[in-house]
């Protein structure tokens, strides 16, 4: 069903539960390393392997972590809550049960805002947050031997564990309502905002494709100006901001094509599809399991002081709000500029930019020209590019006194984004400075125009203009290095005439 | 065979040994030949390495020639009870889906044992995964009573109890999770000490009800027993319900021995029916004989006690049904079935029904089912809240009088076979030993006779509140003291295999 028609008959509900994997040195519930990408099974020990005996003790950087974000979300912190063990048997859970939170959370009754662009304008919504808790990672597995990669058909599986016990927050939303047609923007916005949150609290990279941040989403659909929420589907494997917008959409379209066609809505598991931004089945509620949830007997309730709290929330940096209403106003953007900003994902990067000693504009411009394009090439996040803002920052540096041309710039940030250095390793390793020693210049001027006696004749004449052509061979000579300025004022000097 | 060395006390031993009147080793193959020739018909043990035990013999020789400072049980054999993990020797706890695990990580209490210089001679039999009271849960076949090779040497530390009073060790560990310490101990003529929860830590200590489990002593005297519990336990930080306060004085409260002006309370919910008469009169004469040395003695009422078995069979069980899921042949232990041809939840399902025995597969169902979605409530919950009822009972008896005493056990020690078929006859075993591991507290099992119908050793139970492990040994201490007078020696030299 056309996405129109649907929210002309039907309004959505949404909610949105994110899990995001702390950036924690170890994990959750021992002391081994988190490192991505390590050789599968290496960053293990007795405790994430759950051989029998061992005990998980909590890690006190990720209860800080929590509380942090729990206290940026607006939230309450519980002065008391416990874990407790989600039970159900797959093999890439060592114990066969996860510690998480359940009528306990740590962090609880909190909202986001969140800005959309709309044709009319920037419009705000309030995403209330029901809560925000701790739990651990599962291991990986892969499906080896079939056609597909999926269990089905597969010869046999592997999985390692590495992953197994990294900590994660899950922050679960309340039900969004009246968002009508842009309940897809909404989700996106919030998922953007909730990401930008985490990454200024330090407490995660959030790199999405690494899988660091994922989110289920779910939507109910109910026609319009009734009260009672419609049946929801609950999509998992929503791990972009994009798929996010894309899995409400289709959803949104789905749910109104069964409720149209007379049918009712199934209450399931879905999963997205990335390559068709389509949802399918997985499990449906009459297999769901029941997960024996009891609390954790092996740990202790965690119980932070109101005193330890307060000195969290002190801590606190500035939020990204708060920083697009100071930077709009510092920076005297319009509205535009600012939505650009965001809309790049740079207004991060753009500050820290400032901040290591660019001119905003400057900072502004190359983030959202230059590096833009880099990064949409590469179908990566700004953020992902691997080039820092102090790096960026340099590059303006080198620009704004004259060691770099604008196009000679960029090949600096070539070499930079291919791992060659940083801004001054890649201008002395690929001899790229502008040429304007005199020294050097004038040799290749003197050069250019013993090549070219004729028209240094007539330029000797007066017929200035012919000159371009001298520096035209000195931009050659030197490989685009020279101030093309001062190879001009220098060849008239030789020539005797005065520009 | 040295009988001389192993018919001393382990302090006695100890000093011996620091004495330089004899060696670690000496005492070690004294022990390991007693093994040899008595085991046949106790099967105390489930793995004896002659040559790692005396490896380790070795070394404690050479810490104490290099003049390192041990402590007072240095060079001491130890019987270790097969649920604590070990590097150099399998652990099963008596578990075929263990069979042959060789564990790469030492328990806390392994680990100081080995620090304290005592010498590991083997692992000791129990009911499998330490669910039982009569040792014939193992999958390795029962352990026998040593004072009646026909009866059953209580549970779920049978092998350990069976190990001393039969001499082949002067000391042994054990587990208490509803008596599994001092109801062995009583039915052997035993002291075994359960101490405070979180006093000992579980950490390496495989788990049967996480809430409820803790590591102690067993010894011929109540000494001997204070100084094992003193060498094992204190504050661990693996083990996040290990408390983090210096371990009670149970080693001065031993040699104190005397109760003048103590108030010790009868619980009045255990005697009458169901108690055998020479358990009754047993009991009552060493009250007489506490009353006579200087005691205050007067009787209180618990109510809410006898509900705790009731309690404890939904509490013990629901925990376990949860830590018993890791045992899924995933990444150690047994693997039925996995021929390529079958899922891994097939494997899964053919391991724990080929590698679980009967009594753990009736606690697993039990617990699933209690905890399971719209039973929670009625089952965990309540029995959670029977559990506060029972701790307010202890509460409100200890502002009465300093311990409680009851007899340890409802009967002498019964014959193999006998309660085998009837599950809740066996559970009754442990009728007055539960409430303690409900509270937390801490208690300990001292002889005071044998019934005169059968010739059989009886147990007095001492309770005291959390953290005052160091009155039950006070007190047992003094009626140990009176009752060796009255005896001529100790009562364990009475029993068929006393040296």
């Amino acid at each position: 069903m056309a996405y129109d028609d649907a929210l002309a008959k039907y309004e959505p509900v949404l909610g949105l539960e994110t899990h995001v994997e702390l950036g924690t040195r170890s994990k959750m519930f021992c002391s081994c390393a988190t490192t991505f990408g390590a050789e599968p099974n290496t960053q293990v020990c007795p405790v994430c392997l759950a051989l029998p005996g061992s005990l998980p003790v909590v890690n006190g950087t990720a209860l800080e972590s929590a509380i942090r974000l729990g206290l940026a979300l607006n939230c309450s912190i519980a002065s008391w809550c416990r874990f407790a063990r989600k039970n159900y048997f797959y093999p890439d859970m060592p114990k066969n049960y996860q510690i998480s939170q359940y009528d306990e959370p740590l962090c609880f009754d909190g909202h986001l805002d969140v800005v959309v662009d709309t044709p009319e304008g920037p419009r705000e919504f309030r995403v209330e947050i029901e809560r925000v808790h701790m739990e651990e990672d599962t291991g990986k597995t892969a499906h080896l031997g079939g056609a597909t990669g999926r269990i089905h058909g597969a010869e046999y599986s592997i999985v390692d564990y590495n992953r197994a016990g990294i900590p994660l927050l899950e922050i679960v939303t309340k039900p969004i309502e009246h968002t009508g047609e842009l309940a897809p923007l909404v989700a996106r916005a919030y998922v953007t905002e909730l990401r930008d949150l985490v990454r200024a609290l330090g407490i995660s990279d959030v790199r999405m494709e690494e899988g660091s941040l994922r989110c289920d989403v779910n939507v109910s659909l109910m026609p319009r100006g009734a009260t009672e929420w419609g049946t929801r589907s609950e999509t998992k494997n929503v791990n972009s901001l994009r798929s996010v917008e894309r899995a409400v959409r289709y959803e949104i379209q789905r749910h109104a094509a069964v409720l149209d066609s007379g049918g009712r809505v199934v209450q399931e598991t879905r999963h997205f599809q990335e390559n068709t931004g389509g949802t399918v089945a997985g499990r449906s509620k009459e297999e769901a399991q029941d997960y024996r949830y009891f609390p954790d007997p092996d740990l202790v309730p965690v119980a932070p002081s109101a005193e330890w709290v307060e000195e969290l929330r002190a801590g606190l940096p500035e939020l990204p709000a708060a920083q697009r209403r100071r930077i709009k106003a510092e920076w005297n953007l319009s509205d535009e500029e600012l939505r650009d900003l965001v809309n790049a994902d740079a207004i991060g990067l753009v500050a820290a930019t400032v901040d290591a000693g660019a001119p905003p504009a400057e900072a502004r411009k190359w983030w959202l020209n230059e590096l833009s394009r880099r990064a949409t090439e590469s179908e990566v996040e700004l953020a992902a590019l691997s080039i820092t803002p102090a790096q960026v920052a340099r590059v303006v540096e080198l620009v704004a006194e004259g060691s770099l041309t604008n196009k000679l710039a960029r090949q600096v940030i070539d070499g930079v984004l291919a791992g060659e250095g940083g801004p001054d390793e890649v201008v002395e390793a690929r001899g790229l400075k502008v040429v304007n020693d005199d020294s050097a210049l004038g040799a290749a001027v003197d050069q250019a125009i013993a090549d070219n006696p004729d028209v240094a004749e007539k330029v000797r004449g007066g017929k200035i203009a012919a000159a371009g052509a001298l520096v035209g061979a000195v931009m050659k000579a030197t490989r685009g290095q020279a101030d093309a300025g001062r190879a001009r004022a220098l060849i008239l000097e030789r020539l005797g005439v005065q520009g | 065979m040295n009988n001389d060395l192993i018919r001393l006390s382990a302090a006695e031993l100890g000093a011996a040994i620091r004495a330089g009147q004899t060696s670690a080793v000496e005492a070690t193959r004294a022990y390991l030949d007693r093994i040899a020739a008595v085991d046949g018909d106790v099967n105390a043990f489930l793995h004896v390495d002659d040559e790692v035990a005396l490896e380790q013999a070795r070394a404690v020789d050479a810490r104490i020639a290099a003049g390192e400072e041990t402590g007072p049980l240095a060079g001491v054999p130890v019987a270790h009870k097969d649920v604590f993990t070990t590097k150099d020797m399998p652990t099963t706890a008596a578990s075929k889906i263990l069979e042959g695990w060789r564990p790469p990580y030492d328990a806390t209490v392994t680990e100081r044992l080995r620090d304290a210089g005592l010498v590991i001679l083997g692992k000791t039999n129990m009911d499998e995964f330490a669910m039982g009271s009569s040792t014939e849960n193992s999958a390795y076949g029962p352990t026998r009573n040593p004072w009646d090779l026909d009866r059953i040497p209580g549970g779920s530390s049978g092998g350990s109890s069976a190990a001393v009073a039969a001499f082949e060790a002067p000391l042994a560990t054990g587990t208490d999770t509803g008596g599994s310490i001092r109801q062995p101990a009583a039915v052997c003529g035993l002291v075994g000490a359960k101490p405070t929860y979180g006093g000992s830590s579980r950490y390496g200590l495989i788990a049967f009800a996480s809430s409820l489990d803790t590591p102690g002593p067993f010894a011929r005297n109540v000494l001997d027993a204070a100084l094992l519990h003193e060498a094992f336990s204190g504050h661990d930080p693996r083990d996040s319900t290990s408390i983090d306060a210096p371990v009670p004085p149970v080693v001065e409260a031993a040699r104190r021995a005397d109760v003048a002006g103590l108030r010790i309370g009868i619980v009045r919910e255990f005697s009458g029916e169901g108690y055998q008469a020479g358990v009754l009169q047993r009991f009552n004469e060493a009250v007489e004989l506490l009353e006579s040395m200087g005691a205050k003695v007067v009787e209180v009422s618990c109510p809410s006690f006898t509900t705790a078995l009731p309690a404890y069979y939904l509490i013990a069980p629901s925990e376990c049904s949860s830590n018993l899921a890791r045992f899924d042949a995933m990444r150690y232990g047994l693997r039925v079935g996995d021929d390529g041809t079958r899922s891994a939840e097939e494997v899964m399902s053919l391991t724990r029904a080929e590698g679980f025995g009967p009594e753990v597969k009736r606690r697993i169902i039990l617990g699933t089912y209690a905890l399971s979605s719209g039973y929670y409530d009625a089952y965990y919950g309540s029995a959670q809240q029977v559990r506060t009822l029972i701790k307010r009972d202890f509460d409100a008896a200890f502002e009465h009088v300093d311990v409680l005493v009851s007899p340890t056990t409802p009967t002498t020690a019964f014959p193999l076979g006998e309660r085998t078929d009837d599950p809740m006859a066996m559970y009754l075993a442990d009728l007055c030993t539960i409430p303690t591991n409900l509270a937390g507290n801490a208690a300990l099992s001292v002889p005071c006779g044998l019934a005169p119908e059968d010739g059989l050793p009886v147990g007095l139970q001492i309770m005291a509140p959390a953290l005052a492990d160091d009155r039950t040994y006070r007190v047992g201490a003094a009626v140990e003291a009176a009752l060796r007078d009255a005896w001529g020696g100790e009562l364990l030299a009475k029993n068929a295999y006393a040296v």
